[in-house]
């Protein structure tokens, strides 16, 4: 995992991009898939699982050397199961209507692997300053690729963008964006367009190489 | 108590508003596992028992939390059954068919962070199922994941000789397929009633 010479930002950094949760590792697909209808319902999914995800981090590493090992997955799911519980209620106070958008997906960030996996294989081996910037960097970049896929989906699907219409009447949605199939779809395409710029990226260090060792 | 029939529960849950390609439950698993069909087929076996029994617990605490009136507790105690059950049947397994402990290996641990079994827990106490629905529940979101998962690996597994270009290789291509099933097990809709 990470060196120790990596500095606290750059921890934050790698979340946005390199290690990327949705693009790169490819973890946490449900929600992602399943709440990513509407730009706003993906946002604020994504802004939900963020805040588990840090609160999670902070207190699985200050408590890391308290934690005996043999049962630390089960302490670890409850610390997440009970932030969970708090964001559920909080969403629930603050917008009825977003809440029942989400459903039971607001209870399912629990069983999220992005943040089981950051509290096992990060946390629970660095301090509290550097877990709170691997969350913070992970769940923005998490936020970020929701958003991604919301927004995509919602300007096709429905020609709208945060619920304002964006193309003449005459437009014809496409209905299947919006319907589960349009999920995997879209995902596909932004996992594609990932692939080719890494490709291209490692192509063109190939060819740097190259002028070297000539 | 809803009033539905047995069969509509079952093939809702199985076909119509199927866990994986409706729901996007138990995603992870689906990619994850769907290469080799053997695999696949022991690990849908595996999640079909554990959702029965984890449904079942599910009912219990849901009856013992409204009469000590503390349902804040709910998402806590489901996701502590749901990990103790997964140990318990690992122990189990271990005892009595070693053979199928060892062929199921690392899957069984990984079915705790399954969300289609805790989403299974929170659909039957949301729609206030019965105890025979919810046997019902469970064992046609255990056979629609299983069926999914099937005919997923059966596709994946023709596709290994299939010439696809470099970008597609991975995730994206099993990504498209999950979407082309999706809109295929679209055709059931309405089947329930």
């Amino acid at each position: 995992m990470a060196a120790p010479t990596r500095s606290s930002t750059d921890e934050f950094v790698k979340g946005l991009w390199n290690e990327n949760p949705v693009f790169v590792q490819v973890l946490g697909m449900c929600p992602v898939l399943a709440v990513s209808n509407t730009a706003i319902n993906a946002l604020a999914m994504g802004l939900a699982t963020a805040f588990v995800l840090i609160m999670s981090n902070i207190v699985v590493s200050s408590l890391r050397n308290f934690i005996p090992k043999e049962v630390r997955i089960a302490t670890y799911i409850l610390v997440i199961a009970t932030f969970v519980t708090v964001v559920d209620y909080v969403i629930q106070a603050i917008s009825l209507d977003l809440y029942k958008a989400l459903g039971a997906f607001i209870s399912l960030i629990v069983v999220n692997c992005l943040i089981l996996g950051r509290a096992e294989a990060f946390a629970s081996k660095n301090t509290v300053l550097r877990s709170t910037m691997d969350g913070l960097g992970m769940g923005i970049g998490f936020a970020f690729a929701l958003f991604c896929l919301g927004s995509v989906r919602e300007i096709l699907g429905a020609g709208s963008l945060f619920g304002v219409q964006l193309f003449h009447d005459r437009f014809q949605d496409w209905v299947v964006m919006i319907l589960p199939s349009g999920g995997f779809f879209t995902l596909a395409g932004w996992l594609l367009i990932f692939n080719c710029v890494k490709q291209r990226k490692a192509k063109a260090a190939a060819i740097e190489l190259g002028k070297e060792v000539a | 108590m809803v009033d539905e029939s047995l069969w509509s529960i079952f093939i809702n849950a199985s076909l119509v508003n199927n866990f994986v390609l409706a729901y996007f439950l138990g995603i992870c698993p689906f990619l994850g596992v769907s290469s080799k069909l053997e695999t696949a087929t022991r690990m849908g076996g595996a999640v079909t028992f554990v959702m029965l029994v984890s449904s079942i617990c599910a009912f219990g605490i849901q009856s013992l939390l409204v009469a000590i009136d503390a349902p804040y507790l709910k998402l806590i105690s489901f996701i502590a059954v749901i990990a103790s059950t997964v140990q318990l049947v690992e122990m189990l397994i271990k005892k009595f068919s070693p053979a199928l402990f060892r062929a199921l290996g690392i899957f069984l641990p990984l079915i705790t962070t399954n969300c289609a079994i805790l989403g299974l827990a929170l659909f039957q106490t949301n729609k206030g199922y019965s105890f025979v629905q919810c046997i019902v529940f469970a064992l046609g979101a255990g056979a629609g994941f299983t069926l999914a998962l099937v005919l997923m690996a059966g596709l994946r597994e023709k596709l290994e000789l299939a010439e696809v270009p470099d970008v597609t290789k991975g995730t994206a291509l099993a990504l498209m397929l999950a979407g082309l099933l999706s809109v295929a097990f679209m055709g059931f809709g309405g089947l329930g009633g």
